[in-house]
């Protein structure tokens, strides 16, 4: 890491804007360069060196017991996407569907607090935050309770005829929530919540109200406002929500662990068996790539097209 | 029956607001109501008959609160760590031009993009090739990694919102760099940097996945609640799930009513 702060002084540094008093000295001139270098250091040691071992990992073939060996063998992120794209699919879909559920959910709440809370707003605020301090498993391990079998919002899903549909349409299945697509959807909604309203909050909150007077005295009708003034407006928050809920719900695999069962399970759950209980380290090193290009590459189609119009 | 209508129309988001705000809170509600539950089996999920035994002797259940010590102690140590070194970087970022800022840049930006088991098992990588053993240092190094970002991120936010003028007025009454940054920039960038601790705090103290992969045999409290999901969940788990919900809610309203105060007290 010497390279950038030999080069940090270079002769001929444009003078800083105003007229020089005097010129900065190569200490001074040194400074950013040590402010970043702890704290860069680590990231290029503990995250990027990190990156480099799992891909030299992942071409790597051999065993436990006789050692592994880097041979290049592509091969195996071959295997491992075919063997496991429904796992891949599955992790897509549902955290897709957690995704777009945390913003039809979040949107209404951020609104709410944004806008129409008043005096509770602090209150509110302080509501959305204090899960983030509980821990995240012990509240989903009460989802365990809240869906259980003999539980009371069962029996009155089942009641309204709301499992029939869940069931023909395959998210549930027979009497049941615990061990289905819905109760692990539910969980990733759940749990990343606070991660859709927070952004939307920030941005709602910067809006200038008048902007909503504005419309309304052109005769524009409530829901015209929204869809052409609030919407627009909160973009940037939407995408952030969106991008902070989708990313991590791709990789978890708590939620599908906890509330769902072998049929649910997520890719997330392959790559913690495949490293910790399998010990196949190149395919998990292989999957776990995979899954960072899938989740890159749609991250950046995402932002490409919400930075233009299409999406609004 | 109009009116009704009406009301419901007008008021469609308030509810709308209510209803997600019940789904968010409806989880640690139960956690409360099932810390005073005193089940027949292993398992914590059907209740039974109210009890205080729970309360009474919270570390009553074997290594629940070796582990939530073990968990404090790194949480304290890696937003430390993840502090000073982020706060120094975002003001590295916001104060100076250099180059490969865009490199850094992106840096910064790329372990709170990815996925987080895709950082848990490259360090497991690391560790493994390395022949380091797992255990309290390597969750450490983890923590402060990926706290890293988000106390730059905080960091950054409040400083890009500071007037620089107030250090130049500082400086033209001859104070010296450092006087200028302890008595000016520090105590303006000082909520940022509260709010960066915080945010890794919470974050090491309630990380499961990255934790997961480079602990070993290291249990911390996360791991312990993980376990017993599987062994049977003591109820002494929901005891310190609600004290800990209880004690988040005083920390932010107290932190709440001081901001409060110091806004009143310099009215902008």
């Amino acid at each position: 890491m010497t390279g950038p702060a030999v080069e940090a002084a270079p002769p001929q540094a444009p003078a800083p804007a105003g007229p020089p008093v005097h010129k900065p000295s190569v200490r001074k001139r040194l400074v950013p360069y040590w402010l970043l270098l702890p704290g860069i250091l680590w990231l290029l040691v503990f995250f990027v060196l990190p990156m480099v071992y799992q891909a030299s990992t992942s071409v790597q073939t051999g065993s436990l017991e006789e050692g592994f060996e880097v041979t290049w063998h592509f091969q195996t992120y071959w295997d491992a996407f075919t063997e496991y794209l429904p796992q891949f699919l599955r992790s897509l879909l549902y955290a897709g569907t957690a995704t777009v559920l945390c913003l039809l959910l979040g949107y209404p709440l951020a609104y709410l607090i944004a806008f129409r809370a008043g005096r509770w707003r602090n209150l509110l605020l302080v509501l959305v935050i204090a899960p983030f301090f509980t821990s995240f498993l012990i509240r989903t391990l009460a989802w365990k309770t809240i869906l259980a079998d003999s539980g009371p919002v069962v029996a009155v899903l089942n009641k309204i005829g709301f499992l029939d549909v869940t069931s023909w349409l395959g998210i549930t299945q027979g009497d049941r929530v615990l061990a289905t697509p819905l109760a692990v959807v539910c969980g990733l909604t759940y749990n990343f919540l606070p991660f859709m309203i927070l952004p939307l909050y920030s941005s709602l909150e910067r809006i200038d109200t008048r902007l909503h007077e504005a419309a309304g005295d052109l005769y524009a009708r409530p829901a015209t406002v929204f869809r052409k003034v609030t919407f627009p407006l909160s973009m940037p928050g939407v995408v952030s929500g969106t991008l902070l809920t989708f990313i991590p719900a791709s990789g978890d695999y708590v939620n599908a662990e906890l509330l769902g069962s072998t049929d649910t399970r997520m890719i997330g759950n392959v790559i913690q068996s495949q490293y910790l209980r399998i010990l196949d380290y190149p395919t998990a090193a292989a999957l776990s790539f995979i899954l960072m290009a899938i989740v890159l590459i749609m991250v950046t189609i995402y932002i490409r097209r919400a930075g233009t119009e299409d999406l609004v | 029956m109009r009116t009704s209508i009406a009301w419901l129309r007008r008021n469609l988001v308030v509810i709308a607001g209510l209803v997600t705000l019940a789904y968010m809170i409806l989880p640690n509600v139960v956690v409360t109501v099932f810390s005073f539950n005193n089940p027949t089996g292993r398992f914590n999920y059907a209740w039974q008959e109210f009890s205080l035994d729970a309360w009474k002797d919270p570390c009553g259940v074997a290594d629940l609160c070796g582990s939530l010590s073990l968990s404090l102690q790194i949480a304290l140590w890696a937003t430390v760590a993840a502090t000073a070194l982020g706060t120094a970087i975002a003001f590295a970022m916001v104060r100076y031009r250099f180059r490969a800022r865009g490199a850094v840049n992106s840096l910064i930006f790329l372990p709170m993009a990815m996925p987080e088991i895709v950082m848990a098992a490259s360090l497991l990588a690391l560790f493994l090739n390395m022949g380091i053993q797992l255990g309290f240092w390597t969750i450490l190094i983890a923590h402060i990694m990926f706290c890293l970002s988000f106390v730059v991120a905080a960091v950054k936010a409040r400083v890009l919102s500071m007037d620089p003028r107030l250090e130049e007025a500082a400086r033209d009454l001859y104070a010296g760099p450092v006087q200028t940054f302890v008595r000016v920039t520090l105590p303006i960038a000082a909520p940022g940097i509260a709010a960066g601790a915080l945010l890794s705090f919470a974050l090491s103290f309630d990380d499961f996945i990255i934790t997961n992969f480079n602990s070993g045999n290291t249990v911390t409290f996360p791991m312990f609640v993980w376990g017993s999901a599987q062994r049977g969940t003591p109820v002494q788990i929901n005891v310190i799930g609600t004290a800990m919900f209880v004690i988040a809610v005083l920390v932010v309203l107290a932190g709440q009513m001081v901001g409060n105060r110091r806004k009143k007290a310099q009215p902008k």
